[in-house]
This record gives C-alpha cells, sequence and structure tokens, in this order.
C-alpha cells in the first residue's frame, strides 16, 4: 500500500474538481452522473475544471457518458486485479491518482462502495472527510467548499469546510442532485495510469458474489417504497404492500417492528438501525412513526400515510394523512389503481 | 484469540430534541447509550472468544462517564475496558478520532498483546460517518471488511476467515487472512442475555484509564485545532408541517389516494 502521506504544507497547487466515477461491471452509478452534474455548478462558481476519475478492468467506455455529463478530463486505471471492488486496491489506485494530479476537491458518491472508499482514501491522504453531504457551496470569498449534512439522525444540520487539507473530500447520497447532461456534445481528455501491484500483493480474496436476493436489497435505487409496520399485522398481509409496490414500480420495506415481529427480513429496514432512504413516494401503512423509523424517511419527497390512529406521529411529516384501516384500504386501493392501469391501456 | 472492539458512548439520538428557536440540539436529560451497532460487535467478539477460547478487550475514547459503555460491554462478556480520555482529544473529526484510537490501539497490543479480530459498528448513530472504523483499519494497514453480516469460518491455525458482507447488490462472500478490521451490522447476530457471572464480574470490574501521557502521541495529530473538518455552523432543519388529511367516504378516499400514486403506475408491464 502507498504509505499515508504526510499533509501537503502547500496547498496552493490543488485545483479542479474531481468526481469519482463508481462502476460495477463496467456499469457506472447514477450516482457519479448526478456529482458531475453539481460539479459544473460548483466549477463555474470556483473558475476551474471538471474531471471524472475511474478504476476498474475495463472503465474507459464510460468516457462518453462521462464527458455528456461534463467532465473534461477523464483519469483511469485500468487493471485486471481492479475487476471487482476491493477496498485495498481500489484505495491505492484512486490516492496513487490524487497524490499525482491534485485535485482541490473531490466527491464521491455515498453508496456502499463510496463510503468503504472514501473514508481508507482519506486517511491515506490525511485530509479532512465530510460525510452524507446533501447541500454544496463555494464560499465566494474564501474559495472554500461549504458541505452541508444532517447529524442526530436529521434532528440538526452541520456545515463543514476543510480550510487547510487538499483535497476537500465529501460524500453525497444518491438522489440528491439531478444529473443533468450537457446541451452539447464535447469531447474530453482520457489519462491512462498503471498500477504497480499484482493479484498477489493482494490479501483479500472474493468467493462469492450474490446478487440481490429478495431479502438484501439497496432500497435507495427506488423512486417508490411501499412500507409497513406492525399494524400490517402478520407477514401474509406484506403480499399487499409487495403488489402495491409492484404497481408502483418501486419495492418494499418496514419498521424495526416488522423486523422483530418477523414479518420482514432486517435487510429492508427502514430507519436509524436500517436503511435512509429518499425516494419520490414513500408510503407508509401501520407505522407509528417513531423517530427512529422518522430520521430513515424524512426527506422522501411525497409522504402518504395509512394509520387507524389520527395522532399518529407519522402524519406529521407526511404530504398526504389517510384515516383509515391499511389492511381494507391497501387492496382497494391496488384495486382502483388497477382499473386506472387497464384504462390507460385500453386508451 | 484477541479481539479488540472499537466501542462509541452516543446519545440517544431518538431523545435528542431540537429548540427551534435558537438552533440548538437539547440534550439534557438525554441518556448517553451505547452505539447499537456496536453491541453486535461485542457479542460477535464474545461468541468468537466461547468457541476458541481468548480474550476480547474493548477500547473508547471519550469523556470519564464512557466508562459506563465499557461497564455494559463487560456485561456483555469482554475481559477489560479501556478509556482513552484527555482533554488534548476534544473537538477531534473523524481523521483526529482514528489516529487516536489508532495510537491507543498500539498500546493496549503492547498491554494485552496482538490482535487477530478488529470491530467496530458500521457508523455511530449520532455523527453517522462510518469512518472511524475504515480509519484505524487503513492505519493499521490491515485488511477491512465493512457492513459484515456473517462470519462463516473462521480458522486461527492457518489465520483466515471467511465473511460475507452487504454490498450495493447484494452480498459478497470473502477470504481475508487474520488480522482483519471488521466494521458489523446489526443483522450480524442476535443479541444473547448475558448470565449472571457476567454481570457480577463486570459490576467488580475497573476500568482502565489511558491519557495522553500514556500513549505513544504526535500531538499535532490530536483534537479540534489539527482536525481538517471544521464545523462552520450548526442549524436545525425547518420544520415539516403535517400535509393535508383526505377526507370523504372510504371510497372517495381510495379514489384521492389513487389519483396521488397514478402518476407512478408502473405501465412497463
Ligand atoms: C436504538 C434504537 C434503534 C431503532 N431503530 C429503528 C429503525 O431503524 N427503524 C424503525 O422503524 N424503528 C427503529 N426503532 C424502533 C422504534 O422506536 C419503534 O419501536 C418502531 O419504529 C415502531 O414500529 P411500528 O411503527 O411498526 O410499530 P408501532 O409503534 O407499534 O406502531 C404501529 C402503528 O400501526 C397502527 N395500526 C395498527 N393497526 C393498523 C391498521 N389495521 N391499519 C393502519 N394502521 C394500523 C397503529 O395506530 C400504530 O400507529 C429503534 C429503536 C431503538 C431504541
Amino acid at each position: 500500500m502507498i504509505d499515508l502521506i504526510k499533509k501537503d504544507p502547500d496547498i496552493s497547487h490543488y485545483k479542479d474538481i474531481w468526481v469519482f466515477v463508481e462502476q460495477t461491471d463496467g456499469k457506472a452509478e447514477h450516482v457519479s452522473f448526478e456529482l458531475l452534474t453539481k460539479a459544473r455548478e460548483l466549477a463555474s462558481q470556483r473558475n476551474c475544471h471538471v474531471a471524472a476519475v475511474s478504476v476498474g478492468e475495463s472503465v474507459s467506455h464510460l468516457a462518453e457518458d462521462v464527458f455528456k455529463y461534463g467532465a473534461e478530463k477523464f483519469y483511469i486505471i485500468e487493471d485486471e486485479v481492479l475487476k471487482d471492488y476491493r477496498t485495498e486496491p481500489y484505495r491505492d489506485a484512486v490516492s496513487e491518482l490524487v497524490v499525482k494530479y491534485k485535485p482541490e476537491i473531490f466527491l464521491i458518491g455515498a453508496t456502499t462502495q463510496g463510503r468503504d472508499l472514501s473514508g481508507t482514501v482519506a486517511t491515506v491522504l490525511r485530509t479532512g472527510l465530510t460525510a452524507d453531504t446533501t447541500k454544496q457551496d463555494i464560499d465566494p470569498e474564501t474559495g472554500f467548499l461549504w458541505m452541508t449534512r444532517p447529524t442526530f439522525g436529521g434532528s440538526l444540520m452541520a456545515t463543514i469546510f476543510c480550510p487547510k487539507h487538499r483535497p476537500q473530500m465529501s460524500t453525497v447520497r444518491p438522489g440528491v442532485f439531478k444529473a443533468i447532461p450537457l446541451d452539447t456534445q464535447t469531447n474530453g481528455e482520457i489519462i491512462k495510469e498503471k498500477i504497480d501491484f499484482s493479484e498477489e500483493d493482494i490479501v483479500k480474496k472474493i468467493l462469492k458474489k450474490v446478487i440481490s436476493s429478495e431479502g438484501n436489497v439497496n432500497l435507495g435505487f427506488f423512486d417508490v417504497i411501499v412500507s409497513g409496520g406492525k399494524g400490517i399485522g402478520n407477514k401474509e398481509n406484506f403480499n399487499m404492500l409487495r403488489e402495491l409496490a409492484d404497481l408502483l414500480g418501486g419495492t418494499w420495506a418496514g419498521s424495526r417492528k416488522a423486523v422483530e415481529l418477523g414479518y420482514i427480513p432486517q435487510t429492508r429496514q427502514v430507519g436509524q438501525t436500517g436503511q435512509t432512504v429518499h425516494p419520490k413516494l414513500y408510503i407508509a401503512c401501520g407505522i407509528s412513526g417513531a423517530i427512529q423509523h422518522l430520521v430513515g424517511m424524512q426527506t422522501s419527497e411525497i409522504i402518504i400515510a395509512i394509520n387507524t390512529d389520527k395522532d399518529a406521529p407519522i402524519f406529521n411529516v407526511s404530504t398526504y394523512c389517510i384515516v383509515e384501516d391499511a389492511l381494507k384500504f391497501v387492496p382497494k386501493l391496488i384495486e382502483q389503481l388497477k382499473s386506472m392501469q387497464s384504462i390507460r391501456r385500453a386508451l | 484469540m484477541h479481539a479488540l472492539v472499537f466501542i462509541k458512548q452516543v446519545p440517544d439520538a431518538s431523545q435528542v430534541r431540537v429548540n427551534y428557536e435558537t438552533g440548538t440540539l437539547i440534550r439534557e436529560g438525554v441518556p448517553a447509550i451505547l452505539n447499537p451497532f456496536e453491541v453486535h460487535a461485542v457479542e460477535e467478539a464474545v461468541k468468537i472468544r466461547q468457541k476458541f477460547g481468548g480474550k476480547v478487550t474493548i477500547l473508547t475514547m471519550g469523556p470519564p462517564q464512557a466508562a459506563d459503555a465499557l461497564k455494559e460491554c463487560l456485561s456483555r462478556g469482554a475481559d477489560k475496558g479501556y478509556l482513552l480520555s484527555d482533554r488534548i482529544f476534544a473537538g477531534s473529526d473523524t481523521l483526529a478520532t482514528s489516529y487516536a484510537l489508532y495510537e491507543g490501539a498500539k498500546k493496549i497490543i503492547e498491554l494485552e498483546g496482538e490482535v487477530d479480530f478488529f470491530f467496530a459498528g458500521k457508523q455511530a448513530i449520532d455523527g453517522d460517518t462510518a469512518q472511524t472504523g475504515p480509519g484505524i483499519a487503513t492505519r493499521f494497514n490491515v485488511p477491512l471488511v465493512t457492513y459484515l453480516i456473517k462470519l462463516d469460518e473462521i480458522n486461527l491455525e492457518e489465520k483466515y476467515v471467511i465473511a460475507t458482507r452487504l454490498t450495493e447488490f447484494g452480498q459478497e462472500t470473502l477470504k481475508v487472512p487474520i488480522p482483519v478490521f471488521f466494521t458489523v451490522e446489526e443483522s450480524l447476530n442476535t443479541l444473547s442475555h448475558s448470565p449472571l457471572p457476567w454481570l457480577i464480574k463486570a459490576a467488580q470490574s475497573k476500568i482502565e484509564i489511558l491519557s495522553g501521557e500514556n500513549v505513544d502521541l504526535d500531538k499535532n495529530q490530536c483534537g479540534l485545532k489539527n482536525s481538517p473538518t471544521i464545523v462552520k455552523k450548526a442549524f436545525t432543519p425547518e420544520k415539516k408541517q403535517r400535509g393535508a388529511t383526505l377526507t370523504g367516504t372510504f371510497d372517495e378516499v381510495v379514489n384521492q389516494a389513487a389519483e396521488k400514486v397514478a402518476p407512478f403506475l408502473n405501465d412497463a408491464l
């Protein structure tokens, strides 16, 4: 591994904004394009350039998209050792690029991979890292990046900056910024580098990869989440929530009580000790809205809650409140949606 | 077998309230708890010890009260708790925290012997950064396995583990040599009840305190002054307003709800 570098005393030669383009099996994560779009805006304020960086077995084919979303340069390392994501070789490859080319700002998606990578890269580079930011601005006076993030489960927001260390690093949750391609296609420059290690140097081996069986799912990918709590009553009743989710092109999830009662697997739990989600539509059925649940979903765009208790705290964060028995309401809603769907198809 | 678990005492985030007038957190009367993910880290370390023998050591950095969280770990079966506590660490960000804990852990290795398994929770519920564990692993240059959900096999003779972690798309199973650093998910294990002797032992044991003087520190990497990130301001998010209650007969409410969600209807069938 490359040694932990000493803090660079001269930060004036760090320039430009980098975005890490995360890929799996050669397919880029959408969040990377969201970040490139944001980087363009920051770069115009900072009067600097936007570059993308990616490492993997084969990533050069991503260049077209990367340039389409505003990168002017694309730094890459391609090597079969980097085929699957593993912390240590990815850390070393990415750190080498940063040490060599010295970006001023480095943005990474706050995905499972991005969170794993950013913490270790920032430690190697001995710089500051602000996780899960939801807002980014350039301070017009100093040119520093202001990074805003929720803390204490969303009860408090903090704006953080990193004045003396470079790059200024932060991770950004998927879905926070919109991905907008450039109007005109521009061509950028691809810069290829090499790594100086081989498979023998890497102690960690991947034995098996399992792609999302129904239990394990990244809820963050879905625009619609239909979620259930204790009020759903039993595991079988969850089938109606799954059906509703299917109809809406989304997925299903639940509260911790739903997990504890065995209705759903823990990997589908939303909240403080589960996943944090911010879909376009979150439908909460039979969920009371305990603070630990709210912190995981209250930033959803539209929240619809169905609860028999008109004073349930979930209603305090809901866009639409439905005071009904979810077990009666959801089947009717499904029926209604299905008939709307068949009318649409018939027309 | 020696497992070292890094833990954090956190305010119970669910009981923290916000003063919307002053834009500050109301922390009075908020109980401090052991970070929920670390409860599972301790549980797993103790399970390994029950199977293979050896010991489980706990390290935390914090104010003197953090000793309570260490006591809880002891009552869950850990053997010894160390508290790294000094004003010099006050205000540390994640980089400075991982540095301090790294130096603290080096001291523990000196006192208690080499470590096979490092454990931490996947993140702390107050800061939610998920950076400190990876930071310490990087400093030790040991392989890092984040989001651990299962330890499939432990082979102490041949010094490797087979471990399963969550990924964006499902899960992956890794073969990793010992020593290794895990950050753990809640689903890693279910908590067991502590037998009475553990509780008694925990009540009687004393926590070892390490100050800045006891560990080999580069003071230029410690505390607020040497943290790269600085909090510029803290503020309360806009308070959400309760939205419209859909009213009318049952069927009318169903119709209104259907209209609201209709834009999402999946037409790809
Ligand atoms: C450290 C810690 C971490 C936690 N982490 C999480 C977390 O990550 N996620 C999480 O969700 N919780 C978490 N919790 C638990 C949380 O405090 C709540 O206990 C939990 O969210 C409640 O789940 P619930 O809303 O399903 O159940 P309840 O609170 O029991 O609510 C059930 C609701 O269903 C309604 N209801 C009943 N029947 C019907 C019906 N037929 N139709 C419509 N509504 C009906 C009731 O009015 C009630 O509001 C955590 C707790 C702690 C201490």
